[in-house]
């Protein structure tokens, strides 16, 4: 079998399916995985659970929890029990893929897969380039993981393209040379909303060490693109605007809008090109390595069937959507919610919200917690209208 | 030139490709437009985080 796309959900797939003792190809466009990055790389420690311990050397920092700051500069922290790092992508991606490689998977950078080869309706193996020359590859099935644009799913009659109200438009530069605003800043993620600041989205600081830090927007695509607000929000903090920028990352992130169905004869699509990322926060990490694990089992056990059909597959749909997608379900409304909420309620909000709400909002509570959470203050529960 | 890019602020980020309604653009080394599947509809423009797309009708 072959999978496109050597980030964490194809990594994880290959693993995955190469210790069932599957013939698996694993084939990436980048010549250097992770690289560029198009992430915060932010990553909470119970994703170890289903990838075992991350090796320190793919590690920035470790993070206690995430900081939550409204417009008028107040913030909570949400302490999660469990914590989470800030990567380094190129080396975890790299150490994922490394992980498959000696599961006996047979890992290929560098290589352009184009197109799906397509047999009586079946995708029945790839074409493109290694190095530049030209290749082809058969399989019995293809996965397509290959992040947010992904021309073989619309090949094998999927529909990924994402819709501009459900995507943010990203920019993060990685600067160096910052000064700590707290002094336990490096110990937390760093988030800063508002509708000024970052329409729909956020700004985000997240710490790497060493003066070092991801400092990126994400907003909703409009009028003012994400550069020119992310310049503007560094511009009015010192401290970090005296830092340099080491690198630049962009992107766009999926923030709703799951695929219902993400297989095809053949053919699977997995990932941030099925839009599994969690809607709140744009992370899609631990999203893609579920979703990875999740298509090698369902592979696994149509291999062994014989049936690689789009019925057979579908399983995927059914088991997807029942793990991730309906948790993921309730995250988006809660998104359509707060989106709603203007600057002046946000400064509201934040003197009723707990630590443990935004944990819970960040999980996919249900609406009904919303709202009673709204309800703590009668200002605030005017706000329960936009649950309506 | 209905479609163009400008070289020097494109990322490479793939977000226009992500976005398109009609799988106009595929990302090679830079993103390529297939003048025979795009209508202009400004989509990639609007996503591009670096505003490197322009479209005009």
């Amino acid at each position: 079998m072959i999978i496109v796309g050597a980030g964490p959900a194809g990594s994880c797939a290959a693993k995955k399916l190469a210790q069932q003792g599957l013939s698996v190809a694993v084939y990436d466009r980048r010549a250097e995985m992770g690289c560029p990055k198009r992430c915060g790389e932010g990553l909470d420690k119970k994703a170890e659970q289903l990838i075992g311990a991350i090796p320190r050397r793919c590690i920035a920092q470790d993070i206690r929890g995430g900081r939550l700051y409204v417009p008028n500069g107040k913030h909570v922290d949400a302490m999660a029990n469990y914590g989470g790092y800030v990567l380094e992508r190129h080396s975890f991606d790299k150490w994922l893929a490394v992980e498959a490689a000696k599961a006996g998977a047979h890992v290929r950078v560098n290589t352009l897969v184009r197109s799906l080869i397509m047999e009586g309706g079946f995708a029945k193996g790839v074409k493109g380039e290694i190095d530049g020359e030209a290749f082809e590859a058969r399989a019995k099935i293809v996965i397509s993981a290959t992040g947010a644009e992904s021309p073989l799913a619309m090949q094998a009659g999927i529909r990924t393209p994402c819709a501009l109200n459900l995507v943010d438009t990203c920019v993060q530069y990685e600067m160096a040379g910052i000064d700590l605003e707290q002094p336990d800043w490096n110990e937390f993620i760093h988030i800063y909303i508002g509708n000024e600041i970052a329409p729909r989205g956020y700004v985000w600081v997240f710490p790497k060490g060493n003066t070092t830090a991801n400092v990126g927007i994400g907003i909703v695509p409009g009028a003012v693109g994400p550069k020119v607000l992310l310049d503007r929000w560094i511009a009015s903090r010192p401290r970090i605007a005296q830092g340099s920028i080491v690198e630049v990352n962009a992107g766009a992130v999926p923030v709703g809008g799951m695929l219902k169905d993400m297989v095809a004869d053949g053919f699977i699509v997995c990932g941030e090109a099925a839009h599994q990322v969690n809607p709140i926060h744009g992370g899609g990490i631990k999203e893609a390595i579920i979703s990875g694990q999740l298509a090698a089992d369902v592979v696994n056990g149509c291999l062994k069937g014989g049936d690689v059909s789009k019925k057979a597959l579908s399983k995927y749909n059914e088991l997807w959507w029942t793990v991730r997608g309906n948790p993921m379900r309730s995250v988006e409304k809660l998104r359509e919610v707060f989106e709603k909420i203007s600057d002046k309620d946000l400064n509201e909000l934040i003197d009723i919200l707990k630590p443990e709400d935004i944990v819970e909002f960040s999980h996919g509570a249900k609406l009904s917690v919303l709202a009673s959470v709204l309800a703590r203050r009668p200002s605030t529960l005017l706000l329960a209208r936009h649950l309506l | 030139m209905p479609w163009t890019l400008n070289r020097e602020k494109c990322m490479k980020c793939g977000a226009c490709v992500a976005v398109c309604p009609f799988a106009a653009l595929e990302l090679e080394h830079f993103p390529v437009n297939d003048v025979k599947k795009c209508t202009l509809c400004g989509t990639c423009e609007k996503v591009c985080p670096m505003r490197a797309i322009k479209v005009t009708k």
